[in-house]
């Protein structure tokens, strides 16, 4: 599965969880009005790393968080290579 | 009858007053000092022991500010309090009235015999009592299992970090993503109040964009809110519309990479991260831009806080800290003054830094969990031999919980997984569910029979 598809399988996977609406993942989404709260990105960040085998947030001293789903998946695909 | 009292909160209003906002409605602060927010019936609560169970920030900002030298003891109900403990906490603090505005969620226990409504329309009352108290204040901690302890304040000791000398101009705009009725948010208050600054404070269920927006518009100097709080802050494109030259972490411990990502995005901003905690006070505050503590902190009195390490945990002597739990044995301070926080310091080069909690306890967006509660949840399931819950590092939320388990059959189903997790979900807040769930052989189990734990 491509990362796109594994975060977005993720995502809406902590949304049900988390009894959250997931908002349609468009690239230039906003990913604090995706749905999920800080404590589901916490959540998607942490089960990323057990499926990507990347933290890329965590490895990077300078990366400000991204703000869009579209720069959100583009961290990781610069990470997991 | 001689005894000198220290001002009022009320009496330290002065003519150049702020505003303060919420999402709903403004307030002229210096209307407070002949005025009232409480429809007439301040005098009702003189000697009371009051609880604040307001839905709303604002109206309980003008209650503390009504209530302190009036009312015998405020306690300070959070917003996150859980209704099956508010009996416990109104009967261990021996509540006789209470505060509630339109947004307090009804609850019997709240039902007392004086309940007064705090709204946000200042009146004109030219018969306001007096005040004639020290008004004990308490605030509900976040770190215990059950039912939070309560923890006994002064106005002074609770001012005493602000300082003397720091009156700020009247052009200070406050505010704060840490919620007043903690004590990392109340400190804000304070300031506000004290220093004759303005505050905008968040409505319940404000979405961060918006309050963000808020504080843009009422051109926000100062502001202050965990590392969790900022990193969510720092997600949201509306960070770019407020310049505060003041940014203030506290509540959880501030890293390297936030403190560097701040200073990135507020390039002319002081960036500063204090310590406190609800028992202890202010401790001190950090302002050279790097994680962790200055070594020298130790070595001398600060503002009358003495800080030493014993049994690797950081303990501190202070006017600001607590003086005592109410309906609890437990002593807050040792035979020698000191708070044991139970935060973990180690020595690197010249500053030391946080390497977690005794006890384990882990925070979660500075909400304190004890892994033993998850790991009693996971250990109810049939199937389970014995669970480890522990923190993983989160770069969002500071720590988010997982566990370990050892499972009786050594079966490792997607079933029992997908059990666990309702369990978990039945029984615990969102916080304290388990992020990743790992099925493992064994655990280790120190000398002491107990499990091995890992500073986290």
């Amino acid at each position: 599965m491509s990362v796109k598809l594994t975060i977005m399988d993720q995502m809406s996977e902590i949304a049900r969880e988390h009894g959250k609406i997931l908002a349609p993942l468009r690239d230039d989404l906003v990913l604090l009005d995706s749905g999920l709260d800080s404590l589901g990105f916490a959540v998607l960040v942490a089960r990323l790393e057990d499926q990507l085998g990347v933290d890329p947030f965590t490895a990077s001293e300078d990366a400000l968080f991204p703000v869009t789903f579209g720069d959100f998946v583009k961290v990781y695909e610069n990470g997991a290579r | 009858m001689a005894r000198a009292r220290p001002q009022s909160l009320r009496q330290r209003i002065g003519d150049g007053s702020g505003l303060f906002w919420d999402r709903a409605a403004r307030v002229a602060i210096s209307d407070l000092v002949g005025g009232t927010s409480l429809g007439g019936r301040l005098c009702e609560l003189a000697g009371k022991s009051v609880v604040i169970a307001t839905g709303s920030q604002l109206t309980t900002a003008l209650a503390l500010i009504e209530l302190d030298g009036i009312a015998r003891r405020l306690t300070i109900l959070p917003p996150d309090a859980e209704p099956a403990h508010f009996a416990a906490l109104l009967a261990g603090a021996e509540v006789d009235a209470v505060v509630v505005d339109r947004d307090t969620r009804a609850h019997a226990a709240l039902a007392l015999p004086i309940r007064v409504t705090a709204t946000t329309d200042i009146v004109a009352d030219q018969r306001l009592p007096a005040a004639a108290l020290e008004t004990e204040w308490v605030m509900l901690t976040s770190g215990t299992t059950g039912v939070p302890k309560m923890v006994v304040h002064s106005l002074d000791g609770l001012t005493a970090p602000i300082g003397a000398g720091r009156r700020l101009d009247g052009a200070a705009v406050w505010g704060t993503f840490y919620d007043i009725r903690r004590y990392g948010g109340l400190q804000i208050f304070l300031r506000a109040v004290i220093g004759g600054a303005s505050l905008v404070l968040s409505s319940s269920g404000e979405p961060i964009v918006e309050h963000l927006l808020r504080l843009a518009q009422h051109g926000i100097t100062h502001l202050s809110g965990t590392p969790s709080h900022w990193r969510r802050a720092l997600m949201s494109p509306s960070i770019r519309k407020i310049s505060p030259r003041y940014v203030r972490l506290s509540g959880e411990i501030a890293d390297q990479a936030i403190l560097d990502s701040l200073h990135t995005m507020f390039p002319e901003a002081a960036v500063g991260h204090a310590y406190a905690s609800t028992e202890a006070g202010v401790a001190f505050e950090v302002n050279d831009g790097l994680a962790g503590v200055p070594a020298g902190f130790f070595e001398e009195m600060r503002d009358g806080v003495v800080m030493k390490i014993e049994d690797g945990s950081l303990r501190i002597r202070s006017p600001r800290t607590a003086s005592r739990y109410i309906g609890s044995d437990a002593a807050l301070i040792d035979a020698e003054g000191f708070v044991d926080t139970g935060d973990i310091l180690a020595l690197r080069g010249d500053r030391y830094v946080f390497a977690g909690r005794r006890g384990g306890i882990i925070n979660i967006g500075g909400l304190k969990v004890h892994p033993e509660e998850i790991e009693a949840v996971i250990n109810r399931h049939p199937q389970v031999r014995m669970s480890l819950v522990r923190p993983k590092a989160s770069p969002i939320t500071g720590s988010i919980v997982i566990a370990d388990v050892v499972l009786k059959s050594g079966s490792q189903s997607r079933e029992v997984k997908s059990e666990l997790l309702q369990l978990c979900r039945d029984a615990l807040p969102q916080h304290k569910i388990p992020a990743a769930i790992s099925f493992v052989a064994a655990l280790d189990v120190a000398a002491s029979g107990k499990l091995a734990r890992r500073q986290g």
